[in-house]
């Protein structure tokens, strides 16, 4: 059976996801065409994987099938801004850039800065995106305050809501952070938001050597500044330059710029962000890693990568990002194997086509992968959704 | 209600091969059977809930609470994990013929981690032990909850509990990094750890907030911050509720997010000033407290800006605390408001709405309506900054029908909160209390899938049945065609189960 209403087509090379075609695209406009859609796969017992701005496609393993493609950019709308909450819900096609314009005009903002500016929500919430300002603000899990998705079944239910204090039920919104679409097509969100900061100033240090960023980035976390990021950007093995940012009140970010100098024992200041912020390294030759580890861990993870690797770290977060050039593919194991002591892991953001299939993109998944498994039967017992996307295969 | 069971039935005859086990496990000395003894556990911080549980076992060490957690999943036996039991919501109520399984022994806390701003505690450590032993590294930890001299980690972890400082700072899920958690089943998980992130679900954000269903925390790993540079708070009255409400709306519109902003009313600080002498202005129909944190420049400036804002709102006292005693003595009498009512009327109800923070002033005024139209007083006091009410209900339990009344009056402002796009509870949690409530805030669908991560977690049900969810959920294999390979048994893992 066919539904009818929804809008469709075949799919093509174009809208390959990781190398694999989809059989058919569909492009739902509203909550209930996906249901319907969801149903109808159902029956039909055929796989389905959702897309946003295609931005992160490339993310994670290729999928084992993808027969009815789910682009979800039909559900953009704004559903409700109330300023004075701070406090937005927007359905998951909305691009995060267009909602950011929406909120500017009431001096706010979505306080996410991932790099990829054609971001919808719902593959921000997926694929758990985040950017340097995570430093003072979190990630998806600390600003999700609501989400609405509809399940392999068709089932639309919604957890959370639209307050920011909320303790009732199940918290969906965090299992749904980072799923990558294998427990269901998230349809709706709700957030909170933080008011836009009214100046910026920028503290740039270039340093000889990047290992000397771990000390640094530990004497900033020690201190009582409150920058917004502090990233490095490193070869390992050349140089590498830090870079820390304020975002507050113009008196604050002066004082602070001058503090964090004085505490660096150098750095130039300026109002401006250098051009690379908020990029992450490497090009499509390269196995981009997501990389995440104890804090403090920065200069055992630069020293655990092969020379001459271009890295980006948030650094007094833990998380870095390293773009592993193809030929060290085979380091990968050995990259893991010297983060662990941290509590590091390496995921595979995105690889050259050819090494795809062959990398293991998760790593291991600790002694709750069973449990993983567990949910997502739940969710998904006929394993229809991004199938092979996910941890262990799932 | 407290039940005595005349005739022995199938499920006591179980209890009782269940305490052998138990007794052989952990050793006869941590296991209660006394009715005297069971009876002190009989409720939590809810005191209007009460059943005696059929066993108690004391853990004192994570192998205890592994061995009781197996024992009960082998004998089909429930389990209700308790820390302190101060919880509001009667989410440590007992199940009469089940185990409750006491976690205040696990005290052990880890040395702090300065470097990484961490430190792993066991779920019974206090809450404001784990502040203590950060300050000498000028770490903290940021969860406050106003009970925070005496309830756990633990409890805390179950509840996702908040406090006064939230609206900054965010809740408990904003600042555990790492669990390990015995699974309804008695398996060990490890979810989160040290660093930020790990592949796979995030399965401690599920975890934290499950008030107790999904498993036993034993230990927890959590994010310490760095104590601010400079602190300020200001204690402000006001003549009307309108407008200490539209205070509040306007320092967040001036683009301010104040560490604290929290409000009470005439009546709770009639009741503070009784019990703690706080000394709050004369004649304020209304108070906020507001605490401003951060770099000295920037809360010098925006406590100047928020000080103007209250006067241009009719503020008609703006005090500044001037020593770390005055900040004190304004936060006692805001942190002690519960026990406070209890001066002035014999009996209350405590209760956990949240709504959108622009609807302050409707909801105050729709609440005092409803109070006076059934003849009862209510007392409100709540985190203002974030929208969380705490209307105190008072009534007198030795007048007929009183109670009753209270109750209803408690419930028709929850929903009076969902109808404006709120919550039920913004921190408290649902407990045993407020699950018929979960249908008017969740459609059953939105209940049904949230049961999908129970069935996952505790298939049986055996981990603190009747809590959250109005009818449970049976976990099994839902009819419909089935394609592909099942993803256990193409993992290896077996049958579907
Ligand atoms: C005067 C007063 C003021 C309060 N103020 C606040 C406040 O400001 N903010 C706030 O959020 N709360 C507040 N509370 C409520 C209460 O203190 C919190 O909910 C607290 O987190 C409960 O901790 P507890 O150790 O007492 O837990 P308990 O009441 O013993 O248990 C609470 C829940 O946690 C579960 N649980 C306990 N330990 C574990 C574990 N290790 N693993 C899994 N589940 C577990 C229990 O099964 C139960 O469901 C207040 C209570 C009082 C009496």
């Amino acid at each position: 059976m066919v539904v009818t209403s929804v809008e469709r087509r075949p799919g093509t090379a174009e809208d390959a996801v990781a190398g694999v075609v989809p059989g058919e695209v569909v492009r739902p406009a509203s909550v209930q065409e996906v249901a319907e859609v969801l149903r109808e796969t159902q029956r039909e017992g055929r796989s389905v994987l959702a897309t946003g701005g295609r931005t992160k496609t490339g993310w994670a393993p290729p999928p084992a099938s993808v027969d009815v493609l789910i682009d979800t950019t039909g559900l953009d709308r704004l559903v409700e801004h109330t300023a004075g909450d701070l406090v937005v819900v927007a359905e998951a096609g909305m691009r995060l850039s267009a909602l950011q314009q929406r909120l500017r005009a009431a001096g706010q903002w979505l306080a996410l800065d991932p790099s990829e500016p054609g971001a919808t929500l719902g593959g921000v919430v997926s694929a758990n995106a985040s950017g340097p300002r995570r430093l003072r603000y979190g990630t998806v899990r600390d600003l999700l305050i609501g989400i609405t998705v509809v399940l392999a079944d068709g089932t639309v239910a919604a957890a959370g809501g639209k307050v920011v204090k909320n303790v009732a039920g199940y918290d969906l919104g965090k299992l749904y952070t980072g799923a990558h679409g294998s427990l269901g097509i998230v349809v709706s969100t709700s957030w909170r938001l933080h008011p836009l900061p009214a100046t910026r100033r920028v503290v740039v240090l270039d340093l000889a050597d990047p290992l000397d960023a771990g000390p640094l980035a530990l004497t900033l976390a020690r201190s009582t500044l409150t920058p917004a990021a502090v990233e490095v950007h490193a070869t390992t093995g050349g140089s590498a330059v830090l870079v820390v940012v304020f975002e507050a009140i113009p008196e604050s970010v002066r004082a602070q710029a001058d503090a964090t100098i004085a505490l660096l024992g150098g750095g130039r200041q300026g109002d401006d962000l250098p051009v690379e912020f908020g990029q992450r390294p490497g090009g499509d030759g390269d196995i981009v890693l997501r990389l995440a580890f104890a804090p403090a861990a920065l200069p055992a993870v630069l020293q655990a990568l092969p020379a001459g690797t271009g890295v980006t770290a948030s650094a007094c977060t833990g998380v870095a990002y390293a773009a592993l050039a193809a030929e060290n593919a085979n380091l990968l194991p050995a990259i893991r194997t010297a983060l662990a002591p941290h509590d590091g892991t390496a995921v595979v953001l995105s690889a050259p086509t050819d090494l795809r299939r062959e990398l293991d993109h998760w790593g291991p998944a600790g002694n709750a992968l069973g449990l993983m498994r567990r949910v997502k039967h739940s969710f998904d017992p006929d394993g229809r959704l991004a199938p092979g996307r996910f941890v262990g295969g799932m | 209600m407290t039940a005595r069971l005349t005739a022995p039935t199938p499920a006591a005859g179980r209890t009782a091969a269940l305490t052998r086990r138990l007794r052989e496990a952990v050793g006869v000395e941590r296991v209660l059977t006394d009715p005297a003894q069971l009876r002190t556990y009989e409720c939590d911080g809810l005191t209007n809930f009460r059943v005696t549980p059929g066993v108690v076992v004391l853990a004192e060490s994570r192998q205890h609470v592994i061995d009781t957690v197996r024992l009960c999943a082998e004998a089909g036996v429930p389990f209700v994990a308790r820390g302190s039991g101060t919880g509001l919501s009667g989410g440590a109520l007992p199940v009469s013929e089940g185990v409750l399984l006491v976690l205040s022994r696990l005290r052990a806390i880890g040395p702090v981690d300065p470097d990484n701003a961490r430190v792993v505690v066991e779920p019974g450590v206090i809450n404001l032990w784990v502040t203590r032993d950060a300050s000498p590294h000028n770490l903290a930890y940021a969860p406050d909850p106003s009970s925070q001299q005496v309830c756990t980690i633990g409890g805390n972890v179950a509840e996702n509990a908040g406090g006064a400082h939230c609206l900054k700072y965010g809740f408990t899920v904003n600042h555990v990094v790492g669990a390990e958690v015995v699974l309804p089943d008695g398996s060990v998980v490890n979810l989160g750890g040290t660093a930020p992130e790990h592949p796979g679900y995030d399965l401690l954000g599920t975890f934290i907030g499950s008030e107790g269903t999904l498993g036993v925390a034993t230990s927890l790993t959590l994010r310490l911050v760095r104590a601010p540079e400079a602190v300020q708070t200001m204690l402000v009255g006001f003549r009307s509720v309108e407008d200490a409400a539209g205070t509040v709306g306007d320092i967040i519109a001036a683009g301010i997010l104040p560490a604290a902003i929290e409000m009470m009313d005439a009546l709770a600080i009639e009741a503070a000033e009784a019990a703690v002498h706080c000394g709050y202005p004369a004649g304020a129909v209304a108070v906020l407290v507001i605490e401003l944190d951060g770099p000295e420049v920037e809360v010098d400036a925006q406590f100047a800006q928020v000080e103007q804002i209250a006067l241009a709102r009719s503020a008609f006292e703006t005090r500044i605390a001037q020593s770390d005693a005055e900040r004190a003595l304004m936060w006692k009498g805001r942190k002690s408001a519960f026990a406070a009512v209890g001066r002035i009327s014999p009996a209350y109800f405590v209760q956990d709405g949240v709504i959108p923070r622009t609807q302050l002033p409707q909801v105050l005024t729709e609440i005092g309506r409803m109070a006076a139209a059934v003849g009862l007083r209510v007392a409100n006091v709540f985190h203002a900054g974030d929208g969380n009410l705490h209307p105190l209900v008072l009534y007198d339990d030795a007048v007929d029908g009183q109670a009753h009344d209270a109750e209803e009056l408690a419930s028709e402002i929850l929903e009076l909160c969902v109808s404006l796009g709120g919550s039920i509870t913004g921190e408290h949690g649902v407990g045993a209390e407020k699950r018929m409530k979960m249908a008017v805030q969740f459609t059953s669908d939105d209940l049904d899938t949230m049961q999908r991560v129970r069935c996952a977690f505790d298939p049986d049900g055996v981990a603190n049945p009747g809590k959250i969810f109005p009818t449970p959920r049976l976990c099994g294999e839902r009819p419909g065609p089935r394609t592909g390979e099942h993803p256990l048994q193409a993992a290896g893992l077996g049958e579907v189960f």
